[in-house]
């Protein structure tokens, strides 16, 4: 019985990865390696203003003065930042007149992804802007939303068209000072999203940003901008994905969302870069600062994530709870399977005056890997009324695995209420032999059990990802579970 | 005993009593009835003195005095129970160290010396045989762990052991099975004296076989809409609250 | 390409200090000691020169800020002052009516007011660690420095490299011993000090023990202790350690507590803290054997400026494992606390049930209540869960009491109570649970700003 069930699980959790291909595309790329000269080289790729220069090179001074963070419960092998390919663009085919038409072979690729370029063709309602290796190809719907008065545009686009607004807001949420990854980031990132949803408009469409790292030996570092003013709504999808290779990949981006007065963003990132083979060999390396910041009174930061790829994982998209009865969400289902590892969770400080939060992460472990939480709640002492309410759960799938909780609560105001649960359990043998009782199989019965566990984050995602997430889990899963 | 005058009361700024009078004499029973969430509990808990509702207009006067300046534990002291609908629980805090400090309290008030505890005790047991209520409750933890029927039986022991004036007592039938139903409505007759009074609140006519109201009321939405004999709550059984309702709203529209 | 790499080592000036005191008076610290003893002693102290005194930078003291003591000119670190001895007759500990075998140490040292080593009833043996050196010396190879192995807090290793004196228990296999054993912790002395002990208790199988240590200063001086306890419990053998700790608000306090069980075994512990100026208390609990459980209770009332920290680390070794942490705090005034607790069930440990939870009250706006629960687990056949919350008294409860004539006042008193008896009902002698139900009344009604028979006044 425990053998059958161990099969099982092993068919179950021993899934492909489905988007591992490289397309063949000419690519312009600067040589390996870091310095000043680098950064001025790609400063000048985009054409860049002197004040953006100035900011890469004082991030990046300050990026030499710091150190890897070593408290995750992570282990990371040494990484050779000069082993790096920091700017790498997909060269477009012919120059044709018209810069709405891109090149066939990049299209090829996005449709493969299931990210047709094509307004025509597209899924109605999702605006993409597609980003391949350092540089953003095509950004849909752009005409269409700059009529409620949306900007959807890629950052270099912003940086030439709204230098006004990205010098405001770039880095007051996110400081180059802030991390490790983050002072890199800021010192060499290419490209990424900017968005800014007017006063009052509530964006008619789902925005979105797909993510795709093809060049070998590049690193992608890009930057995400959002920007929500008062009364506002505005929903936004994250995607990623990468080929099969031996090497790691790093990816280290930074997201900064603002929230004015009564806006609301909701954050959805389904990430599913290359997770290395079952021998734990490759894989990207997801390094990621995502932060919001709720200035604004009774605004709304909704981070869900469903995060199934990466060798590595480390990841705590946050809330600053800034503005009176603003509230922060934390929605994650993280699978990890084979040598996977991962090391997400979030931190929500409450500043104003009766903020609430709410943590739900699901982490579901299996094969050989190590999954952990780890979040910060922190109430400072003005934020009356604050309330938190936590629930982290783990599922072990298999013994060799690890699942781990590390919540930090810090409390300074006592009418704060914070409240954390957690618990950590395989998969009740009960629960599958119910279903077995029923005629259900045990590879389903698994399934079945999974998505019913992490039912509660998948339901925040906009419909069409929620489906996409299911089946993403399951297949993460294949061959793990017994 | 108890007069209600026009008594509005909002939550978090929603009205909820919208406008309530009633007198209650000594001696008299009243049955408060009314669909859900037509605000029966919040009456009670503002008559039992819970900060959670903002009084907007009105006054409560009990025995003479002005029952809405007096905080919570001296409306008890005063001999108001209030029987909770959903009798809280206090890990931790053992019944009889709650009773003795509820009694004493009482006492004091009273100008009399505290019991001692073989007295004490001596009172729990006799209580406990008046509301067939299991002694082993009684060495638990203020609820903690009771089913639903046993908080209930607790809420009836413990009005036993402070002899209240006017009992409130929110769906104390809720919940109770049918010998349960019994031995509280019985409990409720037994310290039912000449200068006692209750205002019990039910959604069942059934309670009413046992502890026979004088009057009934319907309270919807926040105001008394019908007030009558027993024989209302017999009514209420067979057609429901859609004739009330559509009265009331029916008198609403006319104003 | 030139970083800076800035380096940031842990044998800092504070270190320093003691490991001068040590290079100083290692003939004098060792005089007293036995050869097994003293044999620990360089490779702790090259230890410690490694590990350094916590600092913020390590995870488990990142809240407790140790270097208002550490920092301190102590005038004695590891000797008693000669009329420290005298003092020690005086006193009567506020537990002492309770029925117990009972030793008192005196500034971490071991004072002639108690015999030497003495037997109890069913074989069991009491008395100092020095002393108990010479007859128990196999079994004190056996367990000595055991279980304070590979520990990365460098202030245990501090301990084992200075600390000179302590109790040892011995409890024969079969022994059940039907009176407490209560160690009555003095600290007083016209002069501030900084005291090192360590006691090494080893219970056989199918024993019974229950073991009291009482914490106490009786002078206002600055004061740091500095404890470390070993303890092993054998097979089927069932061993209780209750702290009651009642310290001023000028002195600190901090204890390490390793528990080491075998099969089937059965161990608690529970730390009270009623008063402290600091007070940190690590606990370590290695479950051994299958079938082993363990318990591990907290009570913490602070006020003032007081802070008090509870590190406790379950470690699941071995399969089929059961093993529960429950800690409450109430936090007054401008007082922290900190709860630092983890079950770590290792690869193998199926069949692992741990829980843990921590819960507290803040009762002012300076409070402050820093909580790290945490879970490591490496097996998948286990039932793991925490919970921690931070929060007030119960409206509602509040409420119910006082519609039943409690006044507010009261009905908090009641409140807090209970909220406090969730962990003081775990004691299993009944004299001294209800004597602690009483300090901790009195605790909460501010009765207790100083014990009976304490001269500080804590105020
Ligand atoms: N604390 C509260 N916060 C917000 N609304 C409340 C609160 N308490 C009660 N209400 C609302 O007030 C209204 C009246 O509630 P109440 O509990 O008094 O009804 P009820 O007549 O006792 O109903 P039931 O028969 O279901 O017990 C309801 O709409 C309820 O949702
Ligand atoms: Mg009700």
């Amino acid at each position: 019985m425990e053998k059958e069930q161990n099969r099982i699980l092993n068919d179950v959790t021993s899934g492909e990865y489905k988007y591992g291909f490289y397309s063949d595309i000419e690519t312009e790329k600067i040589p390996k390696g870091l310095s000043e000269d680098v950064i001025r080289l790609i400063s000048a790729k985009k054409e860049e203003p002197e004040w953006l220069l100035e900011f890469r090179l004082k991030a990046f001074r300050y990026w030499q003065t710091m150190k890897m963070p070593l408290w995750a419960n992570l282990k990371i092998p040494e990484i050779d930042y000069q082993d790096i390919i920091y700017y790498a663009a997909p060269k477009p085919k012919k120059i044709t007149g018209n810069i709405e038409e891109i090149d066939p072979d990049l299209k090829k690729t996005f449709d493969k992804l299931g990210i047709p370029l094509d307004e025509q063709q597209h899924l109605a309602g999702i605006a993409v802007d597609a980003i391949m290796d350092s540089v953003s190809v095509k950004t849909t719907f752009r005409e269409t939303l700059a009529e409620s008065g949306i900007i959807f545009c890629s950052f270099s686009d912003a940086v030439k068209e709204y230098p006004d607004l990205v010098r405001r807001y770039m880095g007051s949420v996110v400081p180059y000072t802030d991390n490790f990854f983050a002072a890199l980031n800021s010192a060499v990132f290419s490209d990424g999203s900017f968005c800014y949803i007017p006063k009052g408009v509530r964006c008619p469409m789902e925005l979105s940003t797909y993510f795709r790292i093809n060049a070998a030996n590049t690193g992608q570092f890009e930057r995400t901008l959002l920007i929500a003013d008062e009364e506002s709504y505005v929903s936004y999808l994250e995607g990623c994905t990468a080929p099969m290779r031996d090497e790691n990949q790093l990816h280290a981006a930074i997201v900064e969302i603002i929230a004015e007065n009564h806006a609301e963003v909701k954050y959805s990132t389904v990430q599913n870069w290359y997770p290395g083979d079952k021998e734990g060999k490759g894989g990207i390396f997801n390094f990621v600062t995502k932060r919001g910041l709720c200035r604004g009174e009774n605004s709304k930061i909704s981070w869900t994530q469903v995060e199934t790829g990466s060798a590595i994982t480390w990841k705590y998209p946050s809330c600053i709870l800034q503005g009176d009865n603003s509230t922060g969400e934390f929605y994650s289902v993280a699978v990890t399977n084979n040598h996977q590892q991962a090391d997400t969770g979030t931190k929500m400080v409450h500043i104003g005056k009766n903020t609430k939060s709410t943590i739900v992460s699901k982490g579901i472990s299996a094969g050989f890997s190590q999954n952990s939480y780890r979040g910060l709640v922190k109430v400072l002492k003005k934020a009356s009324g604050a309330r938190n309410f936590s629930q982290c759960d783990s599922l072990l799938l298999g013994d060799k695995c690890g699942a781990h909780t590390f919540p930090y609560l810090e409390v300074d105001n006592h009418t704060a209420i914070v409240e954390h649960e957690a618990t950590t359990s395989k998969i009740g043998e009960d629960q599958i032999f119910y279903c077995n009782q029923r005629g259900i199989s045990t590879e389903d019965a698994i399934g079945l059990i999974v998505n019913g566990y992490a039912k509660e984050v998948i339901n925040k995602l906009p419909m069409e990802f929620a489906v996409e997430a299911q089946k993403l889990l399951q297949i993460s899963l294949e061959g793990s579970v017994g | 005993m108890l007069t209600i005058n026009n008594l509005k009361a909002a939550i978090n700024g929603k009205v909820i009593l919208k406008g309530i009078s009633l007198e209650v004499k000594a001696g008299e029973i009243h049955a408060l009835m009314g669909p859900n969430g037509s605000g029966k509990s919040t009456l009670a808990a503002i008559l039992a003195g819970r900060e959670f509702a903002e009084v907007l207009e009105g006054t409560v006067t009990y025995m003479g005095k002005n029952l809405l300046e007096m905080p919570a534990e001296e409306r008890s002291r005063e001999g108001i129970f209030l029987g909770f609908q959903y009798p809280i629980e206090i890990p931790g805090v053992s019944m009889v160290n709650f009773m003795k400090s509820a009694v004493n309290e009482h006492r004091k008030y009273k100008g009399l010396e505290p019991l001692s505890a073989s007295d004490f005790l001596k009172l729990m047991r006799e209580k406990k045989e008046l509301v067939e209520i299991d002694s082993k409750l009684a060495n638990r933890s203020v609820n903690e762990g009771f089913s639903g029927g046993e908080k209930k039986k607790n809420e009836i022991f413990q009005m036993a052991m402070l002899e209240p004036k006017l009992a409130i007592l929110d769906e104390t039938d809720s919940g109770l099975d049918i010998d349960a139903l019994r031995i509280v409505a019985n409990g409720v007759n037994k310290l039912r004296r000449p200068d006692t009074s209750a205002i019990v609140i039910t959604h069942y006519q059934r309670l009413l076989d046992y502890i026979i109201p004088d009057v009934v009321h319907v309270l919807y939405d926040g105001r008394i809409v019908k007030t009558a004999g027993r024989e209302l709550a017999i009514e209420l059984e067979e057609k429901g609250y859609d004739w009330i309702k559509r009265d009331a709203e029916k008198n609403n529209s006319d104003e | 390409m030139p970083k800076k790499i800035t380096v940031m080592s842990n044998h800092s000036e504070r270190s320093d200090k003691y490991i001068d005191i040590y290079r100083e008076n290692i003939e004098r610290i060792s005089f007293s000691s036995s050869p097994y003893i003293n044999s620990f002693r360089e490779k702790a102290i090259a230890e410690f020169i490694k590990l350094g005194i916590p600092a913020k930078n390590n995870e488990s003291y990142r809240y407790t800020n140790l270097d208002p003591f550490f920092k301190h000119e102590f005038k004695n670190y590891f000797m008693p002052g000669k009329q420290d001895f005298i003092r020690a007759e005086k006193f009567r500990c506020d537990v002492t009516d309770l029925d117990a075998h009972g030793i008192v140490l005196l500034n971490g040292f071991y004072p002639t007011i108690n015999d030497k080593i003495r037997q109890l009833p069913g074989g069991v043996w009491i008395g100092s660690l020095n002393e108990a050196s010479k007859i128990f010396d196999s079994h004190i190879e056996k367990h000595y420095g055991k279980y304070v192995n590979g520990n990365s807090d460098g202030l245990v290793h501090l301990n084992t490299a200075l600390a000179s004196g302590g109790v040892f228990i011995y409890v024969p296999a079969g022994a059940v011993l039907k009176k407490p054993v209560q160690i009555i912790n003095l600290v007083e002395s016209d002069e501030d000090i900084f005291n090192q002990h360590r006691n090494l208790v080893i219970v056989e199988k199918n024993a019974d023990i229950t073991l009291i240590i009482c914490d106490h200063t009786l002078s206002p001086q600055k004061f740091l202790t500095n404890a470390v306890t070993e303890i092993y419990v054998g097979e089927n053998s069932h061993f209780d350690i209750i702290r009651v700790q009642n310290e001023h608000n000028n002195a600190a306090k901090i204890t390490h507590t390793f528990i080491h069980q075998e099969q089937n075994s059965h161990a608690s512990s529970n730390n009270i803290t009623l008063h402290g100026g600091l007070v940190r208390n690590s606990t370590h609990h290695y479950l051994g054997g299958e079938g082993a459980e363990c318990f591990s209770y907290g009570l913490y009332l602070a006020d003032k400026f007081q802070h008090v920290d509870n590190f406790v680390n379950v470690n699941h070794a071995y399969p089929n494992c059961t093993s529960n942490q429950l800690f409450k705090g109430v936090l007054d005034d401008m007082s922290t606390g900190v709860f630092n607790g983890r079950i770590y069930v290792n690869k193998g440990a199926q069949g692992t049930s741990a829980y843990q939870k921590n819960n507290n009250i803040l009762l002012t706006d300076d409070a402050k209540m820093y909580t790290k629960p945490q879970l490591e687990i490496y097996a998948d056949d286990v039932k793991c869960s925490h919970g921690a919350t931070v929060g007030q008294l119960d409206n509602n409860a509040l409420f119910y009491l006082q519609s039943r004539g409690i006044s507010k006042h009261e009905a908090r008193l009641m409140l807090m109570y209970g909220f406090a008896h969730e962990v003081i009902q775990n004691i299993r002698v009944e004299p001294l649970r209800e004597r602690m139900d009483n300090l901790v009344m009195q605790r909460l009604k501010g009765e207790l700003s100083r014990c009976a028979s304490c001269m500080v006044k804590c105020g």
